[in-house]
C-alpha cells in the first residue's frame, strides 16, 4: 500500500486564519474542554433506532456567561467532523478553535452578550461516547456494536447537556451543514425551545449528491484491509489509508470549481517540469494538498465514527415523520435564519429554498439570504464578515423580543 | 445603479404608509415587495398585529430591516418570485417599485399568484409638471417626486394613469380601487386626477 505522502505547502482552509493569541483582548482565551456524564442509572436515552443508551459522556466547551435570567444561552451545532472547541485555545496548541473568527468577546456572536456552548455530537470521537468508547457491558470498545446514531439522538444529548447546565430555554441555536441539519431537528422536536434557529448551508434532508459521496467515503474505509471490521483499536493499526481517503472525497466536496482552480490551478508541487514518473502521487500542488488533508485528518478522527456520523446524515429527512416539511415546522416558534452560498454544490441554494418555501407556506418567521462566495460549502466557515453582518441584527433583535416577552 | 434601487426617496412616504394601512385588515397576511428598511412591515406588525414578510435585494436596507426583527427574503424582484408559494398571503405591498422593474407585467402576475390582493403605489408621469417640462423646456423631466436625471434613473418605465387603466383593460388584472394622491391628501373622485397626482395607489386583484 502506498503510503500517504507528507509534503505539505498548504494551511487547512477549513479553518479560519487568525492572527489572534490568547491573550487578545477580542479572544476566549485559553479553555479546557468539560466532560460531563449524562443518561447514567434507569434514565438511558431511546435512540431513534429503538435502542437503549446510556451512560453517555459529553465534551462540551461554553464561554461567556449565563445571566441570571438564563435568557442568553447560544448552543452551537458542529458539522459532520467538528468539535467542541469552538473558540479561544487549547494550552499548547497553534491554532484557536474551528470557529474562534465568530466566536469571542465583541465578535459575531459575542461572549460579553450571550453563553455560548458547544457539544461533541453523539456518536462522535473527540470527547463524547461514540465507537470508540468502552461498552460497559464488554469493557471493550463499542466498534460497530455501538448503536445506530441519527441527528435526532445528537439534538436529545444537546438537550439533556443543557439541562444539566441549568438551561431551558435557548436564545439561539446555530449550525453549518450537519450541525443545520441539527438546528432544524431541534426547532421541529423542541418547538418552544428556540428563540431563534440559525441555519447555513444546510437542507432538510441530503441530497442524492450528498449520500452518494457519503456512500464512497465508507466504501473507502471498509475497503481498507485493516479495518477489520471496526474491531481496529487494539491493533493500533486504524484503518489510515481508507479514512484518509474518505477524507480527500469529502474535502473536495467541500470546496468549489473556483475556489480549487485559484488556489491551486495546474501548479506543480516540486520545480516547474513533469517528472514522468506515473506514482508520483504528488506532482500537482492540488494532489499534495488532498493528501496533506487526508493525512491531518486520520490523526484526529475515528474511522467508525466517520461512518456513524455520515449514515446519521444520510437518514435525516426532517419532512418523514411529519409527511411535509410544512407540517413538520408547524408548531415551531423560533424565528429561522437560513442562508445558502452561490458556490455551494452539496448543500445548493435549492435546498435552502425549498426550506424557505414550506416555512412560509407554515406561516414561520423566515429571513434567508443566499450570500456570494467563491468558497463553496466551507463559505460558512471562512467568510466571517459576511455573516457577521447579518447575524448580529438578527440576533440582537430576537434577544430583545426574548426578554420583552419575558418582562412584559 | 442608484443605491437604494428599490426604495426611493418618496417625499409622500407617511401619507401613501397611510393610506396603504387603511387598506389591508388586519391580522392578515401581508408581503411587502421592495419593503426596503421595513418601516411599513413594522407599523404593520405592531399596530395592525398583521403576519408579515419583506422581500429586499439592497444589502443595507436588508440589514436594516433584519434588526427590526422582521422576516426578510433578500431577493432581486427582477428574478421573479419562485421562491414563494402560490396563495400565501392576503396582501402583496408594492409600493415605488414597479416602474423600477425589468418586466413589471410579468412581476404584477408573480405578486397576484402569492396574494390575493396587490397594493400598488406608483408615480403618474401625467403628471402636469412633468408635462411642461416635456412640452416648454424639451427636456426630460426632473421633479420633487422624480428627482433624477435621465441617466441615473432608477425608474425604466413611465406611466400614467390612463396607461395604467390601459393595461388592466388587456386583461392582466382587474383595478379594485384607485385613488390618485394630490398633494399630501387622497380623494377617490378628484377632478382632473392624471393632471394632479404626483402618485396613484391601485389596489389590484387577479382578472
Amino acid at each position: 500500500m502506498t503510503a500517504i505522502p507528507t509534503t505539505v505547502n498548504e494551511e487547512d482552509e477549513s479553518e479560519a486564519a487568525s492572527n489572534e493569541t490568547p491573550a487578545d483582548p477580542a479572544s476566549c482565551g485559553l479553555v479546557t474542554t468539560q466532560f460531563v456524564e449524562l443518561f447514567a442509572g434507569s434514565e438511558k436515552l431511546k435512540l431513534g433506532g429503538g435502542q437503549l443508551l446510556g451512560p453517555i459522556r459529553v465534551a462540551y466547551e461554553t464561554y461567556g456567561q449565563l445571566t441570571p435570567e438564563k435568557d442568553n444561552a447560544i448552543f452551537i451545532c458542529h458539522a459532520l467532523t467538528g468539535d467542541a472547541h469552538v473558540a479561544g485555545w487549547h494550552a499548547n496548541q497553534r491554532k484557536p478553535g474551528w470557529w474562534d473568527a465568530l466566536v469571542g468577546p465583541g465578535k459575531t456572536l459575542d461572549t460579553n452578550k450571550y453563553f455560548v456552548v458547544c457539544a461533541n455530537v453523539l456518536g462522535g470521537c473527540q470527547g463524547t461516547t461514540g465507537p470508540r468508547s468502552t461498552n460497559p457491558a464488554t469493557g471493550l470498545p463499542w466498534g460497530l456494536s455501538f448503536p445506530f446514531i441519527t441527528i435526532g439522538d445528537m439534538v436529545e444529548v444537546h438537550v439533556e447537556l443543557l439541562k444539566h447546565l441549568g438551561v431551558t430555554k435557548l436564545l439561539a441555536a446555530v449550525g453549518g451543514s450537519l450541525g443545520g441539519m441539527q438546528v432544524l431537528e431541534w426547532a421541529v422536536r423542541y418547538p418552544d425551545m428556540l428563540k431563534a434557529a440559525v441555519i447555513l448551508a444546510s437542507a432538510a434532508k441530503l441530497g442524492a449528491q450528498g449520500i452518494a459521496f457519503n456512500a464512497v467515503g465508507r466504501r473507502a474505509i471498509y475497503a481498507d484491509p485493516n479495518f477489520q471490521n471496526g474491531e481496529y483499536y487494539q491493533t493500533g493499526n486504524p484503518p489510515r489509508f481508507g479514512l484518509a481517503l474518505a477524507r480527500m472525497i469529502a474535502h473536495i466536496t467541500y470546496l468549489s470549481e473556483s475556489s480549487i482552480e485559484t488556489k491551486f490551478g495546474r501548479r506543480l508541487q516540486n520545480g516547474t517540469s513533469f517528472a514522468y514518473e506515473l506514482q508520483q502521487e504528488t506532482e500537482f500542488q492540488i494532489e499534495s494538498y488532498l493528501h496533506y488533508q487526508g493525512k491531518r485528518f486520520v490523526e484526529r478522527f475515528d474511522a467508525n465514527s466517520y461512518l456513524y456520523l455520515t449514515r446519521a446524515m444520510d437518514y435525516f429527512d426532517l419532512a418523514e415523520a411529519h409527511g411535509t416539511l410544512e407540517n413538520a415546522f408547524a408548531h415551531s416558534k423560533a424565528r429561522f435564519l437560513i442562508a445558502s452560498y452561490t458556490t455551494d454544490w452539496l448543500f445548493p441554494s435549492e435546498q435552502s429554498k425549498t426550506l424557505i418555501k414550506s416555512l412560509i407556506r407554515a406561516k414561520r418567521h423566515v429571513t434567508y439570504l443566499e450570500l456570494d462566495s467563491t468558497k463553496g460549502h466551507d463559505a460558512f466557515l471562512i467568510e466571517i464578515a459576511q455573516l457577521t453582518e447579518f447575524m448580529v441584527p438578527f440576533l440582537s433583535s430576537a434577544y430583545e423580543s426574548l426578554r420583552q416577552t419575558n418582562h412584559g | 445603479m442608484p443605491r437604494k434601487r428599490y426604495c426611493m426617496p418618496d417625499p409622500s412616504a407617511v401619507l401613501t404608509d397611510k393610506i396603504i394601512k387603511a387598506h389591508i385588515t388586519p391580522g392578515t397576511r401581508v408581503i411587502d415587495m421592495g419593503c426596503g428598511d421595513g418601516r411599513l412591515l413594522v407599523t404593520l406588525r405592531d399596530q395592525h398585529q398583521c403576519d408579515v414578510l419583506g422581500v429586499e435585494v439592497e444589502q443595507d436596507e436588508f440589514v436594516s430591516a433584519v434588526s427590526k426583527g422582521l422576516p426578510v427574503i433578500r431577493a432581486d424582484l427582477d428574478q421573479g418570485l419562485s421562491d414563494i408559494p402560490d396563495d400565501s398571503f392576503d396582501f402583496a405591498v408594492l409600493s415605488q417599485t414597479l416602474q423600477q422593474v425589468r418586466h413589471p407585467v410579468k412581476l404584477l402576475e408573480e405578486i397576484l399568484r402569492v396574494a390575493k390582493m396587490a397594493i400598488v403605489v406608483v408615480p403618474n408621469f401625467g403628471h402636469w409638471q412633468v408635462r411642461l417640462q416635456v412640452l416648454l423646456q424639451g427636456r426630460a423631466p426632473v421633479t420633487q417626486q422624480l428627482p433624477y436625471q435621465w441617466y441615473n434613473t432608477p425608474n425604466i418605465h413611465f406611466m400614467s394613469m390612463h396607461d395604467f387603466r390601459d393595461l388592466a383593460i388587456q386583461g392582466a388584472f382587474r383595478i379594485v380601487k384607485e385613488i390618485p394622491i394630490i398633494g399630501t391628501r387622497n380623494t377617490e373622485r378628484p377632478f382632473a386626477p392624471n393632471l394632479r397626482a404626483k402618485n396613484v395607489l391601485y389596489i389590484l386583484e387577479r382578472a
